[in-house]
């Protein structure tokens, strides 16, 4: 119950900060996806459960709010989880490579898949003015918060779960 | 044995040389001698009094350190609390002179009905220029009304919750605005772009437009009013081999601060979509 409500309020917090701070920073025309990089995080802890849950709760919240189809940020955040749990166990000698890994698997997805989107059906973009001005600063944005997000995530999921002596 | 001078002649002589010597001190003789005397006797008091003053400081300084420590302590804390007044003083001036500012665009346009409203958050996705204000349906904000500021468009109200609602800016990329240009008479379509660039479209050939000119809402196809102010061009892009000219535009809001805006709740948008021929087959 302890580690679901503490999840519950990082969670809350993360979706507060990203819509009125991190969002608000931009470089060139890309901006940080703390949300993401949170869930990308905690998918890496092993012995945090119901990641699986928390990324359609998540997906679901995000995509409430923003103007992006919800289906589109639900698919996405589930990808990352589940990305994050195939790499949890690979590469888990280095696990802020699998990090990195996996923002940068998670951020192309969501943009990926929102920029398809809008082409598809609401505007004309151009591909290369996307990735140069959005998809490629928003991951150099979101490589910088995950390095500093690692430890803290590594350090909170060994106070909720902690290893049994 | 008896001394040379008898007793009485002794005293006779001190006598006269006591007078003689007050005689010539009344005459000021005396001057240079007394004052090196008073000089020694000022300087050895000031040394004593320098001697006296340090030890009493040597006993009493350690208490005025600690009275200090503790008043500059207060003190510093005053200053801090004063700091933090004065910080929320200036963001509530700020905060007056913008909603002012809005009070007068509203009463200079009294023909729409306004609602104040704050800038809570920004999309969380960079491919979506939209905000979201802290009305909504609750306070009878509907989808498709107007937002503005003093300095002119903002966009529209996208979509609504009961406490809060979505607002597209007219920086998206999706978002289309039709607009004239009064100085050449012309009327061209406003779009934004995924670099949150805006850019004027659909300018007939046969148009002057110069850098400076001023761009409207025409209120054409009824999802804004007209006369709302957007922006200004600054540079024109034309091409014999095209059908339309181009132009970059300045839009007069600053979205980057975008803190309060009003919407226009009594501006009903006309939905022409069932007007619009259907393409294909």
């Amino acid at each position: 119950m302890r580690a679901f409500l503490s999840i519950l309020a990082l969670v809350l917090l993360a979706v507060f900060l990203q819509l009125t701070v991190v969002s608000r920073i931009n470089l060139l025309s890309g901006s940080a996806d703390l949300v993401l990089i949170f869930l990308a995080a905690m998918s890496l802890q092993e012995r945090v459960r119901h990641m699986l849950l928390w990324g359609a709760a998540v997906g679901l919240l995000v995509g409430g709010i923003s103007a992006a189809p919800w289906y589109l940020c639900v698919g996405a955040y589930l990808t990352v989880v589940g990305l994050g749990r195939l790499l949890a166990r690979r590469i888990w000698q280095a696990p802020l490579l699998a990090l990195l890994v996996v923002t940068m698997g998670g951020t192309l997805i969501l943009q990926g898949s929102i920029f398809v989107y809008r082409a598809l059906f609401e505007t004309a973009l151009s591909l290369s003015e996307v990735f140069s001005q959005v998809v490629l600063p928003s991951l150099f944005l979101n490589f910088l918060i995950a390095v500093v997000l690692h430890p803290l995530i590594r350090d909170l999921g060994d106070r909720l779960y902690p290893l049994e002596a | 044995m008896k001394t040379g001078f008898p007793r009485s002649l002794q005293r006779i002589v001190i006598g006269l040389v006591a007078v003689g010597l007050i005689v010539l001190a009344l005459g000021g003789y005396f001057q240079p001698v007394s004052s090196w005397f008073q000089r020694l006797v000022v300087d050895a008091q000031t040394w004593f009094s320098d001697r006296y003053l340090a030890f009493v400081d040597f006993l009493t300084v350690p208490r005025d350190v600690a009275s200090l420590r503790q008043q500059n302590a207060e003190l510093e804390a005053e200053v801090a609390q004063l700091q933090t007044q004065v910080i929320a003083l200036q963001q509530q001036v700020t905060e007056v002179q913008v909603l002012s500012a809005l009070l007068e665009f509203a009463r200079a346009n009294p023909e729409y009905s306004y609602m104040g409203a704050t800038v809570i958050g920004r999309d969380p996705s960079p491919f979506y220029r939209y905000v979201i204000v802290d009305i909504g349906s609750n306070n009878g904000i509907l989808p498709g009304m107007p937002v503005v500021t003093n300095q002119g468009l903002v966009g529209r109200v996208d979509a609504v919750i009961a406490e809060a609602a979505r607002v597209q800016l007219i920086t998206d990329s999706a978002s289309a605005v039709n607009v004239r240009l009064p100085a050449s008479n012309t009327e061209a379509m406003l779009v934004g772009s995924v670099t949150g660039d805006l850019s004027l479209d659909m300018v007939p050939q046969d148009a002057t437009v110069q850098p400076g000119d001023v761009v409207l809402t025409s209120g054409l196809g009824g999802g804004y009013p007209p006369n709302l102010l957007v922006g200004q061009v600054v540079s024109v892009r034309q091409l014999e081999y095209e059908l339309f000219q181009q132009a970059s535009i300045q839009p007069n809001v600053d979205f980057s601060r975008l803190q309060f805006v009003l919407i226009i709740t009594n501006f009903k948008p006309v939905d022409i979509t069932p007007l619009i021929p259907a393409t294909g087959p």
